[in-house]
């Protein structure tokens, strides 16, 4: 059941993804560039989803377990070092140079677009070189939190 | 018919990004957070049944991509560029830049700034700024991507 609602949510999430703006690369470069010629529009989508986020976190958590797992398994870390800062600037470059993020670039590969395909590969990658030359900061995540908490 | 990245759609598709994230918590009790997901794909030690866990999710995103581009053909543009050594280059610091930051805009973003995370407060102002500065070199000091 939890499998299927995996499945459900990714669905949701990218119909989300693809109606707010956020899988045209021009679009997001439009908004990143408040030098420029900006584009307020997606604003908007991170307005939406974190009000609406925060009030579902809010009625989420107030119940003893999720529907569908034993327990809630949230990042508990507090701490701010030197990988969170320098992990998200990286981020961000990639973010401006391309206009894609993670999730909007996984829902674009429903372009078929060859270049897409590159970028998802390149981030593949990415994510394994940094578990080849990084080791985890300490203290160290929880396994749950470390894959899915972030 | 609604026009993808107008500003209503993208309050209405940021709410059904929202939605998606707090059912997440709620069915799941987990947070949606898209790079680290995709990165238990590849990490090494990821159970098999954690591994279909995650790529269910991940089968997902790809099928309401489809569905969003059979529905409205220009939100799926591809990428903004031919260019294969941005493209590759760009991938590659996404990938380990959210790794190494824990997250990325929907992690640290949707969810983390909901959550009232401090951590995910700085990521967020972190990668905007960063996102920003890099848009503004590259269309207003270099006059666009080669």
């Amino acid at each position: 059941m939890r499998y299927l609602a995996n499945l459900l949510l990714g669905v949701l999430f990218a119909i989300g993804l693809g109606i707010s703006g956020m899988t045209q690369p021009a679009k997001v470069l439009g908004f990143l560039d408040v030098f420029g010629a900006w584009d307020p529009a997606l604003m908007f989508v991170m307005g939406g989803a974190v009000v609406v986020n925060f009030v579902g976190f809010r009625l989420a958590v107030g119940r003893p377990h999720p529907l569908l797992a034993a327990r809630f398994d949230l990042p508990t870390r507090r701490d701010l070092d030197w990988q969170l800062v320098t992990g998200a600037a990286l981020f961000g470059v990639g973010w401006g140079l391309a206009g894609f993020c993670p999730g909007p670039a996984l829902a674009a590969l429903a372009s078929g677009s060859a270049d897409v395909m590159l970028f998802v590969a390149a981030m593949f990658v990415g994510f394994v070189l940094k578990d080849l030359l990084v080791r985890p900061a300490a203290p160290a995540l929880p396994p749950a939190g470390a894959a899915l908490g972030s | 018919m609604i026009e993808p990245g107008s500003i209503p759609a993208a309050a209405m598709g940021g709410g059904l990004i929202g939605l998606a994230a707090a059912l997440m918590l709620a069915l799941n009790g987990r947070v949606l957070g898209v790079s680290g997901i995709a990165a238990g794909m590849v990490a090494a030690g990821t159970p098999l049944s954690d591994r279909a866990f995650r790529g269910l999710f991940l089968v997902g995103v790809v099928l309401g991509g489809l569905a969003i581009g059979a529905l409205f053909p220009q939100a799926m543009p591809g990428a903004i560029t031919s260019n294969h050594l941005v493209l590759g280059v760009a991938g590659l610091v996404v990938g380990f830049g959210t790794r190494l930051g824990g997250g990325c805009t929907s992690g640290h973003g949707v969810c983390g700034l909901a959550r009232l995370s401090t951590r995910s407060l700085v990521a967020t102002g972190t990668f905007m700024v960063t996102g920003i500065l890099t848009v503004f070199i590259i269309r207003h000091v270099l006059g666009g991507l080669p």
